[in-house]
Order: structure tokens, then sequence, then C-alpha cells
């Protein structure tokens, strides 16, 4: 049973402005019934740029019905300008929130709404661009990071709870967590500037490496519960142990390879390879 | 809390209400009967007693010696133990057969079975058709003499689909392959006589015939070779570590008394609501279907298909009539596809999606079902005309 909040239940209960304008000076369709969640919202805006009339159609669950009311309530009235700025955060949030697996539903209303105001204006939307990473949901690389970036997530899951890329067949997971960690590293602040050198003494490289385990991987580790442990460096073989969590963790070798090996290649030494003790 | 009598319970293929005959025989063994029944003087000994008649009673109602049966804690205990027990004894063979609509009980098991232990074992999963029912010739070919062990379900839980586990049993047996099935959903609902089967492991579960949760029963054939699973103490002659849950395996007991007096009703009055409930519906809603087979099924599940809305919707504007069902949808990010019951059998996503499933037992009533089919329609429409799918004729 999910935990809705009244908001959420008075307007799943009673949906407001349920229908389709009739030539609307927008319309902004977005899901498809494969995807179990569609939405069309249609808009009327007056002279003034003013949206007049807000009206959706909904197939989906109570969460869907319910972003769909309360986003037609909230851009009743609005200019098209601050309309654009709506992001699903605010739509989550005028509903009282919405439990996390169902952060998608605000997602597909902003995403609807953006969609009508383009198809007002006349523009192409940014979304129709891009390379479609989840094939199971049509998700593309822009609509990823664009959710990293407005909800800063960190997880897999969270990217999934958002965008439902990863939700379906999980075929595109690796995919899926290497643009996370590229849009996490651009958009810190905190990353380590280094200029790689192209010899180390092995000292030199056992105290690069465990700097960068402790910056960039451990605290990607330990939200999942787990951490690692530098073991030894032999040549360019780095041998780590990995604890907690991870070292039962089926997706363990990836993890080494994709996320340990990666960083510790781009800030110590090109030539690494990091290997399970 | 929500007044329980006012409930209008379709889910008891989730889990049923504890029979109030069944809760008065469990009671007395909480306080005053408490003693443990591996104890030697004579108060621990009529404990000892209640719970081998309750043996007595689980035996009759699925037709094999009480010596056959090992209690355990519930019905994925069961299976694990049983599939695990058959590798032990067959360790030379690495392939399992089972079916693409196993409950994640069996489904799981053979996923870990074989992703965990590095692809030592092979697992076939049989096709289902578009009514849910398998292929024999397909079964048949499956079977190799590396197969170790098959299981297959005997009713399917989403569907009520009952499957041919005697004949299927016979075929694995030519082949040497032991066979388990999960009778969680059948036992106590069509007859079942173990004495006239060649079934190697079946697997029970209290809490969907009556009785409470947190106890189940795992039939081992005599003369098949078995290793526990949860090892211990001697109780259970050594086969399962634990003290016994004794008031609820008197319960157990008592619900399999009871399912076998009840069996003529729920085969005759039951499926004659069921009948009423899943007929009305599909002529009063339009664009709804019935999933699974029509005839070859348990007499109470019904599982329809409403077009064009989603079930998650559906569930939740029955929920304001205390009316309680499941869906084979589960509109959560991590698993957005319908049910891999559902998809197995090739339901479009049309109508995957808006699946429920009513699920009766003795306890629903004439009432109930004219109240459902009163309120269901009005509610498929007024979420239909919120569907974007949706095209009014």
């Amino acid at each position: 049973m999910w935990e809705y909040t009244d908001k959420v239940q008075q307007h799943f209960l009673q949906p407001q402005n349920v229908g389709e304008i009739k030539n609307a000076s927008g319309t902004g369709d977005v899901g498809s019934l494969a995807c179990g969640d569609a939405l069309k919202l249609t808009i009327a805006v007056d002279s003034n740029d003013i949206i007049t009339d807000a009206q959706f159609k909904t197939f989906g669950c109570a969460s869907a019905i319910a972003s769909s009311s309360v986003l037609t309530e909230m851009v009743k009235g609005m200019s098209i300008e601050d309309a654009g700025k709506i992001t699903n955060e605010d739509i989550a949030e005028k509903l009282g929130g919405l439990p996390k697996e169902k952060m998608h539903c605000s997602v597909m209303g902003r995403e609807a709404l953006e969609a009508a105001i383009a198809d007002y204006k006349g523009t192409i939307l940014p979304m129709a661009e891009g390379e479609v990473i989840c094939e199971c949901f049509g998700v593309t690389d822009t609509d990823i990071i664009r959710a990293v970036k407005e909800s800063g997530l960190r997880t897999l899951e969270e990217v999934t709870n958002f965008t439902k890329a990863g939700g379906g067949c999980g075929k595109c997971e690796e995919k899926i967590q290497t643009l996370l960690d590229k849009t996490i590293e651009e958009n810190s602040d905190v990353s380590i500037k280094v200029v790689k050198p192209k010899r180390m003494t092995t000292l030199q490289k056992i105290k690069k490496i465990e700097e960068v385990l402790e910056k960039e991987v451990r605290p990607g580790l330990k939200k999942d519960g787990g951490d690692i442990e530098l073991i030894d460096v032999d040549g360019d073989y780095v041998i780590v142990s990995l604890r907690g969590a991870c070292k039962s963790c089926q997706k363990s070798q990836t993890t080494i390879k994709e996320f340990v090996e990666k960083k510790l290649r781009e800030f110590v030494l090109e030539s690494l390879v990091v290997e399970e003790e | 809390m929500t007044d329980s009598n006012s409930i209008v319970y379709m889910d008891n293929n989730a889990t049923t209400k504890v029979a109030p005959e069944v809760v008065e025989a469990m009671l007395p063994y909480f306080s005053d009967y408490y003693g443990n029944p591996s104890s030697m003087y004579n108060f621990a000994g009529e404990v000892e007693s209640a719970t081998a008649t309750a043996r007595k009673q689980v035996a009759t109602l699925i037709g094999c010696e009480t010596s056959e049966l090992i209690f355990t804690s519930c019905g994925t205990e069961s299976d694990s133990t049983a599939i695990l027990a058959a590798l032990r004894a067959n360790p030379e063979k690495r392939h399992i057969i089972t079916t693409r609509v196993e409950h994640p009980a069996i489904k799981s098991l053979c996923e870990n079975l074989e992703t965990a232990t590095g692809n030592r074992y092979r697992v076939t999963r049989l096709k289902v058709d578009s009514e849910g029912q398998l292929d024999l010739a397909a079964y048949r070919a499956a079977l190799s003499d590396d197969t170790a062990v098959v299981s297959v379900m005997w009713a399917n839980n989403e569907t009520g689909v009952i499957f041919p586990v005697e004949e299927m049993a016979a075929m694995a047996k030519e082949k040497g392959a032991l066979f388990h099935t999960d009778a969680v959903q059948a036992v106590g609902k069509i007859p079942i006589n173990l004495k006239e089967n060649a079934i190697d492991f079946l697997a029970l579960s209290g809490h969907k015939l009556h009785a409470p949760k947190g106890v189940g029963v795992l039939f081992v054939r005599k003369g098949t070779m078995f290793t526990p699973f949860i090892t211990g103490g001697h109780q259970e002659h050594g086969r399962r570590g634990g003290t016994e849950n004794v008031a609820s395996i008197v319960a157990l007991g008592k619900a399999c008394e009871m399912a076998g007096e009840l069996m003529e009703e729920e085969n005759t009055r039951v499926r004659r609501l069921r009948d009423k409930l899943e007929n009305g519906l599909l002529a009063s809603v339009p664009k709804s279907i019935l999933n699974g087979n029509k005839e070859n099924r348990l007499p109470n599940t019904s599982n329809i298909s409403f077009e064009f809305v989603e079930g998650e919707a559906i569930l939740l504007y029955m929920n304001q009539y205390n009316i309680c069902a499941s869906s084979g949808s589960a509109c959560t990010s991590g698993s957005l596809e319908p049910s891999h019951v559902l998809r197995a059998m090739g339901v479009p996503f049309t109508a995957a999606h808006g699946s429920i499933r009513f699920s009766l037992s003795v306890y629903n009533t004439e009432e109930e079902i004219d109240f459902v089919l009163e309120k269901m329609p009005p509610i498929i429409e007024s979420l239909r005309k919120m569907s974007p799918f949706w095209q009014e004729d």
C-alpha cells in the first residue's frame, strides 16, 4: 500500500480539469500505453501569453492522475514564461510530496507541460534530441542528465525513480551509471584537479591511489553500504578488496571495472588495472 | 483502522481470513498447553499429540502418510527446501525445469541457482499459451537425463489456471527426475490425492486456506532422498530444526479439516459466485477481457483486464468502497512492467496494465457480488473518461 498524502488522494479521487480543450493553443502528449502511464495536456493561451485554461487526460496510477490534475491547477492564470519554469519538484511539492518510486509521475507532468508550451511556441523540444539510453521507456541521455542536475540525483535507483530509465529490462543500467557518474563529476565543485605524470614510483602511486579512493570512490560506495580497501600495488596492477554491502553484490565486478578503475585511471595513471583480491 | 465487517474481501489468493473455528482451536496452545513437544513430562505429551492430530488432518486433505509431512514456516520455505533437497539428491545433474509463470518463491530461487552458482545450473522455463496453459510436448522435449528436478505450480496464483502436474510428474519419473509442485493455491480448493500420483515434493501454506500466516508444510514422498534446509534439533524427525510453532500447526490442521469439509461448497457455491461476478463484469464493462483458460481453473479465481485504464488506479477507486482485490500492474519505477504471468501469456500492454484479480472464498456472499457488480462499471467508466487512449463510441 502506498502512503499517499491527502492532497494526492484528493486530486486522484476528485481530479480537476479532466478533458481536452478543443482548438487548444498547445498540446503536450507524453508517455505511452506500453510504459504504463501517459498524459495528454492541452492548454489555451490568450494574446498576452497567459494560460487561460488547461485540461488533461491521463492513463496511469494514482500519482500520475494526481500530478496531472494539480499541474492544470498550477498553470491556469500563469504566463507562458512562468509556466516554463515549473519543475517536477514543484509539482510534487504541491501534492505534499510523492513516494520516491513515484517521482517519475511528476516528471511526466513537467514533460507534458514543456511539450505543450513548445507546441504553442512552435519550437522543437530539446528532449527530442539526444541518444536513447533506456529503450524500454524511450529515455534519452538529455532527460537523464537533466534529472540528475535538477533533482541532485546520486544513485542509479534514484535515476530510475525519477525518469523510469532502467526500470524495464535493466539492460541499460551500466550506461545510466556511466552517464550519472559523468554528470555528477562535471557538476561537482570539489573535483580533484590533477596533472597526471607519466611515471610514478610505487610509493607515489600508493599515496595517490589512497587519496583518490578516499575522495572519489568511497563516498559513492558508502551510499550503498559498501567500502573498499587497497590491498597491494604491483606495477600497474592495483589489488583492492570490496567491503560491506559491495562484497556480496552481484555487480561487484562492474563496480571494480566501471567505477574504481575508471576513477584511478583518470586521476592517477592511465595504465592502471584494478583487480579484486 | 477500517472496520473488517464493512470489508468486501476478494483477495483470497493473497491471504485469507483465519476461520473463527481455527482461532478457537489454536488459542489454548498459547497459554494453557504451552509445553515444548520435545519435553518428557505428560504436560508436553498433550502438546505433542495435538501436533500429531494436526499432521493427520493435513495428511487426510492431501492423501498422504503423516510421516511424509514436514511442518515449516511458510510456503516459500517449503519450496526452497524441496528444490535444494532435490538438487542434493542428484548432485551430478545440472538441469532444472520450471515454468515462466511461477510464484517468486520458485522464480527467484531458480534465478539465483542459475546466476549465483556461476551457471552451475541450467534452467528451462516452459512457455504458456495465451490462455496460460503449458505445452506438454515442449515439456517432454525439455526433459533430459541431466534434469535433476522439475518444479511446476499446481495452480497459478494470478489466473487460477490449473497445470497437469500429475501427468507431468509421471513423465519426470520416467526420465529419473524428481518432481516438486508449489500447491499453495491449489490445496483446499481442488481435491488432491498424493497416493495416486508420482509427485515427490509438494508445498502448501497455511494462510491461503484460513489458517494463520507463518506456517506451511512440505510433503516429501517416502523413499525420496532428503537433506534438511534448516538444521538444528531433532524436530520433524531431524528434517527441520527449530521448536514447532505448535499453535499454528494445530490451526493448520483444523483449517485442513475444514477445507476438506468445504471442498464441495468451494466447487459449487463459490464457483457460482465467481462465475456470476465474472460474467456480470464481462457483460457490463465494454472492452473487458478474461485472462486464463475459462474451464481449467480454480473455482475461486477470476482475472479480468479492463483495457485502457491502469490497475493501481482501479484498486484505489475500489478501495473507496472497501472492495479488496489485486492487480497485475505494479506501477513502481523499479518494475513498471506488468505481471510476468500476463506477459508470458502475451496479454497486450493495453490490457495487462489494467488487470484485476478477484479471488473469493467461502466467506463471500451473493450480496457482496451484487455490490461489486454495481460499483465496478462506474469506476472503470470514470477512469476511462480520464484516459487519453479511450475512444467513446
